[in-house]
This record gives C-alpha cells, structure tokens and sequence, in this order.
C-alpha cells in the first residue's frame, strides 16, 4: 500500500519529471496533475502495472474554473488488491474542450463521462456513445457550469415559477 | 348519513336519488394508477401497507392508467417526465381524477429556487382536484386527501358537465 | 406505453425495440428501459435516465451555506435518508478537521444501522413484490413501520429527517429510545426467520432468481460495483471493514458473501441472500453500540458557528444499504462549496444491467432490476 507521495514518484519515475504534478490544499486529499495527451498511457499503466494495480475507478468528475476559463475532470482510483487511493486532474480549456475517453479500460467511465458532458460540455474522443444522459436530449446549456441561465421555457412549460 | 332512505318497513326496496347512489358507488372504490416518482412514492406504499390500510376504502393500485379513477402524482414533476404524464392523464378514461401528493407535484417544493429542470407545480400541465401538503405527507395525510376528494365526488352531477375551465390545455 | 420498432438485422432476423417504462410497476421508480428483443430473448438493454434530475449539485453550490445542503442528500436516496446524511457530514467534518464526541459517533451508527435494516425491508418487500408474492411486502412494511416509529421519536419525521449536522446531531435521544430500540431488536430476529420460511427458499422464488442475471466478480470490479451487488458475486468487499470510516473498527461483525448457494455465484439469489444476512448483522452492530454508548456528553458541542473550511478537496465515501456512495467536495474558502459530486451507487449498478442482462428472457428482466436495488432518486439526484 503506497502513500500517495509515493504514487507520485513512482510515475515521476515512469513519465519524467515535467509531466505529473503533485498539489494539496491546505485540508484535505492531495492531488496529481496530468496532461491530457498522455491521459490513456497513464491510466493503462496505473491499471497494469503490478505495484500499482488501480483496478477500480471510483469517481469521475467534471468541474469548470471560470478564473481560469478552464474545464477540468478529476478521477478518484481505487485499488482493492494493494488498498491505496489516488486522485488525479486533467484540464482543458472551456472553449473547446476534449479529453481523451478512459472508457476502454475502466467501463465505469461509459456514463460517468457521458454525465460529464451533459453537465458541462467536455466532449470525450472515443466514447462509443457520446450523448445526454440526465437532461433531455434538446437541452440547451451546460448547467453545472458557472454562468449557466436556465432557458425560460423548455417544450412551451415554464421553467421558472 | 341519510343517502339510503327506506320507504317501506321490511322490505328489500329502497327508495334512493339515482345521482347520489352513483355517487356512493364511485367514491367508494377509487382505483389509483400507482404513479410513485420520488420519495412521496414510499409513503404512497407505506399507505397501501397493514398499518395504514388503503383497502378498506375501496382503493387499490393498478398499473395502466386505462383501468384507474385517479391518479395521485406522488413526487417531483421534472421538465422531461411532464410530457409523459400528460400522456398519461389523457390515457385516463372520465370520470378521472388527479391528487397532487406533496409539496414538490404542488408547487416545485424544495426544488422552488435553482431547480432548472424541476416543473414547479403538476398544475401546469394537468387539472388537479386536491392537493395533499407533506414533505412527504404523512399516511394519515394522504387518507384525508382522499376523504376531500370522496367529498368532492359526491358533490358531482351526472346531468352539467364538469366545469369545462378546468380542461387539460394543450402543450 | 408501448412503442414497438420492428426492424431487420444483417443476418435477416427481426428484432422489437419494446419500451419498459418510465411508468411501471416494477421499474422501482422512472426509468426506461429500451428492451431489444429477438422474440422474446433480449439481445440488448438501453437504460435511459433523467426523468428525476433535481440538480442536487447545482444546489449545493447555489445555497450559500454547507449545512443548508443537509436536507437535499436526504433526497436523494430516500429510502435510506440517515447514510446519505453522515457520508455529506463526515466529509465536512474532515474539511473542518474537527473532532466529534463520542456519543454523536455512537448515536450516529445507531441510527445508520437502523436504517440499513429498514431499507434492506423495502427491497426485499419490493423484491418480492416483483415477482409476484404479495404477502412478503406486506410483512416487511409492518416491520419498517415499527423502525419508522422509532425514527419519529427521534427525530419527528417518518422518511426524511436531516437529523446529523456538521458536528453533531439536532436533538439528543429522549429516555426510551433505548429500550424501543433494544425491544425491537428482540422481536426483529425471528421475523428473518419467518422471512426466510416465506420467500427465500421458496421454489417459486428460487426459480425465478437463481442462475438468472449472473455477474462475474472481474466484471463487477471493473464496473465499480460495491455493496450487495459486489458481495453477491463472492467479492469480500465491505467498506466498513475495509477502509472504516467513523467507529465501525470498533465493532464485531461478519460481512455475508454470496456464493452460489442454490445457483450460481453471482445471480439474483445470491445478491438477495446478502441483503437479508446483513440485516441480522446490521442488529449485532446496533446491540453493541447501544451497550458501549457512553451516558450523558452534549451532542451539539462540537458544532461550529460558522463552517467556513479552508482551501481544499476531499473525496469520502462511505457504505450505505446500495453500496459505496462518496461525496467529493472542493472548498474555496467561501462559505458555500465550490464543487460537490455525489457518486451514488445506483448510477453505476444500473449501467451494468446491458452486460448481465443478454440472453435473458423480458420476465427475468424485472428479477434483475429488482435484485440490483436501484434507486432512482439517487441516480438521477
């Protein structure tokens, strides 16, 4: 079982220096930082490789930084084997944004993504089904972001009161 | 109560208003669609459960709106479930009836201030008879709903027709 | 509602698209089911949710305040409103980084492991309401009423009572709750039993459950499974015991597994048979708590003014009756949250219903639904 200091070396090891990034608020769970491009090759070594073994993703989800005007998922991975815990984040920027999909290797990420996009407009490439899930599927809007108005009617109902 | 007059002694004649025995009969077994969309559903059941017995009112759930009296819409009302409803309440054959259970089918409930994809209020898609307030509302609460509404029942007329304001509008 | 599709494959085999729902009796809720059938075998299962999305995240960041957001977790899975509570709670109290007394832990698993035991009530009730046994459900809800009673004195709602706060409870127990609880207790064991002369070895009940939906523990791990529908595939997975959160290191009990007993490992049967062993644990853990809680201590003493936690995130999750819910929370040092992310277990149990669902026939669907215990408040939250 790694701390997640440890975890961060070991990719530091595996990745190089520049690539991951170790942050932590003043309370709380620290985090790493990962560029999206090497998003897949990350999440297939942190699956696969034998000290590791992240078989289980727990929680993937999306968030906007309107300071930053950047969108940004972070996935929460579980390991049941070894019983160690990581977190990491991804951004991309909000007006066009697109990560590559972790479908493939964990499937949980199918609707954790699509629920993803739903909220805030990041599109995952390979998703082998990219579309709404919770809002219907001629909304307008991202909601869960920072500057969303609701529309005032949807289908000739209020939305308002 | 004063509805069954008997006209003659010991006979197996009664003499009674044919409205008001329509009546009696039809607020006596009120079919509901069971319709449970969110937490009110579970009081909804409590209420069809031994402690809180629906039965023996005469009401008792079934499935497909074409063979129910009432629909008690039991939990929060979103933008993309209202088109169902309507669907749903236009399936219903007449005499129909509509319960509103709880506060967020009444008006939008907790859900008033930032829900932007809660319907605030049944109301603005179907009629309703009678509302029933709770967060969830209590058993008791929804029996006496439908006490109102055996009221309202006998109170009715087979001769006017229901008050044509009330007609669903078109969405 | 019927909506019936009626098209030619490649290998010039009709296939229906038949819609279940979002109107159902057996749907546990609004959820459509899109069923893809080759006669009456289904090849393929389209959930479609949504039909109950009340933007509880858009909430928690537009309220204003940590505490206000209590009542909303409720509502999200509201038949088992207590687990939702303490898992938002126990995450702010990590933000906060403040110590709770000993009695408000104490208090706390009580009345988290009563509700466990009426939530498993409702799903087996339900459960066999399903199928078409009609005496269980009744059976159960008189037994759910009787917790449901113990929960009004307590906190003076039967379903929903934003009873934990930041830091402690809103009102301490009165005088007899312990002795309710306790005699409830007693006179709950061999109701289990009754339950299980009448519904789980039941021939009718075993053949429509055993060797149907079964899901293989690798398939479960990579779905994220948790919780019953984890354990009913042989997985010996409790967070409880495995990564304890509050005092449930304290406490002595077994974690039931499934393992196939009149079937497969991993079908219906199985994840049925979990739920009701773990409500006779659930009463072991209450038993133990009620006589280790410590006599008299304030429950509203460590409750901040003011909650205004630094710069930070957290990702917590705890073991409610459907498996592992967390609750992930980014603070910006304001006075509201600046991200909350619920990950219910529902949501992901109900997107593996596609892969354990091919091959079987439309009546076996409503054992599958019914055996993985969704909730659709908390999968659309």
């Amino acid at each position: 079982m790694k701390q997640q200091e440890e975890i961060f070396e070991y990719l530091q090891k595996e990745f190089g220096e520049e690539t991951v990034e170790f942050y932590k608020g003043d309370v709380g769970q620290p985090w790493l930082k990962l560029p999206a491009e090497y998003l897949k090759k990350m999440a297939n070594f942190l699956r696969d490789n034998a000290e590791l073994r992240f078989n289980t993703l727990m929680c993937l989800s999306g968030t906007h930084y309107p300071d930053k005007s950047e969108l940004g998922v972070t996935y929460h991975l579980h390991s049941t084997l070894h019983g160690h815990t990581v977190a990491f984040k991804v951004a991309t920027p909000a007006d066009q944004p697109e990560i590559p999909s972790v479908e493939s290797i964990w499937k949980t990420a199918n609707w954790h993504e699509r629920e993803a996009m739903d909220m805030f407009g990041i599109l995952f490439k390979d998703h082998p089904n990219m579309k709404r899930i919770l809002c219907p599927d001629d909304w307008q809007g991202y909601p869960l972001r920072k500057d969303y108005k609701p529309q005032e009617y949807y289908q000739s109902m209020p939305t308002g009161t | 109560m004063g509805i069954l007059d008997k006209k003659y002694h010991d006979s197996t004649i009664i003499i009674v208003n044919l409205q008001s025995a329509l009546n009696w009969a039809r607020k006596n077994s009120l079919w509901y669609e069971q319709f449970g969309l969110a937490c009110c559903a579970i009081e909804m059941m409590a209420t069809a459960a031994s402690k809180y017995d629906f039965d023996r009112f005469g009401i008792i759930p079934r499935s497909s709106p074409r063979q129910s009296d009432v629909m008690i819409v039991a939990g929060t009302v979103t933008m993309k479930m209202a088109s169902r409803i309507k669907r749903l309440y236009e399936q219903m054959s007449e005499p129909r009836y509509v319960i509103s259970m709880g506060s967020c089918s009444n008006c939008g409930g907790p859900y008033w201030e930032h829900g932007y994809h809660v319907l605030k209020g049944v109301d603005k898609v179907i009629p309703v008879d009678v509302y029933v307030p709770g967060c969830p509302p209590r058993p008791e609460a929804l029996l006496e709903g439908f006490i109102k509404l055996q009221e309202k029942i006998s109170g009715e007329t087979i001769i006017k027709e229901k008050n044509p304001e009330l007609k669903a509008e078109k969405v | 509602m019927i909506e019936q599709k009626i098209s030619h494959t490649e290998n010039g085999q009709t296939e229906m698209v038949i819609n279940m729902g979002p109107q159902h009796p057996s749907t546990h809720g609004v959820l459509r089911l899109e069923l893809v059938l080759d006669g009456e075998v289904i090849t393929d299962v389209r959930p479609n949710i949504g039909y109950l999305h009340r933007s509880f995240e858009k909430y928690a960041e537009s309220l204003g305040d940590y505490a206000k957001v209590i009542p909303y977790t409720d509502r999200m899975d509201y038949v088992s409103a207590m687990n939702q509570e303490h898992g938002y709670v126990l995450a702010i109290e990590q933000l906060l980084e403040i110590e709770v007394p000993e009695r408000v832990e104490y208090m706390r698993v009580i009345v988290a492991e009563l509700q466990r035991v009426a939530s498993h009530l409702l799903a087996i009730g339900t459960f066999g309401l399903d199928l078409g046994a009609f005496t269980p459900f009744l059976y159960c809800f008189t037994e759910r009423e009787k917790i449901l009673n113990i929960f009004e004195k307590a906190t003076g709602a039967r379903l929903l009572y934003n009873y934990m706060t930041v830091g402690g409870l809103m009102r301490d127990i009165t005088g007899d709750f312990k002795t309710e609880t306790s005699s409830f207790i007693n006179s709950f064991r061999p109701k289990i039993k009754e339950l299980n002369d009448l519904l789980s070895y039941n021939s009718i009940f075993i053949k429509r459950t055993a060797n149907i939906g079964v899901l293989p523990a690798d398939v479960a791990l990579n779905y994220a499974a948790s919780g019953p529908v984890l354990r009913g595939s042989g997985v010996q997975w409790d967070l409880r015991k495995n990564d304890p959160y509050s005092i449930y290191d304290r406490f002595d009990f077994e974690v039931p597994v499934g393992k196939g007993e009149v079937g497969t490992v991993g079908d219906c049967w199985d994840r049925y048979i979990v739920r009701v062993r773990e409500m006779e644990q659930s009463l072991k853990i209450i038993e133990q708590a009620l006589e280790s809680m410590p006599g008299e201590g304030d429950v509203k003493e460590a409750v901040p003014k003011r909650i205004r936690p630094k710069e930070g995130e957290v990702y917590v999750r705890t073991e409610t009756p459907r498996g592992e819910l967390g609750y992930y929370i980014i603070s910006d040092k304001s006075a509201a949250p600046f991200r909350v992310k619920a990950r219910a277990p529902s949501f992901v149990h109900l997107s593996l219903l596609p892969a354990i669902s091919k091959g079987s026939l439309i009546a076996d669907m409503v054992a599958i639904v019914g055996s993985i215990d969704i909730v659709l408040g908390e999968v659309d939250r």
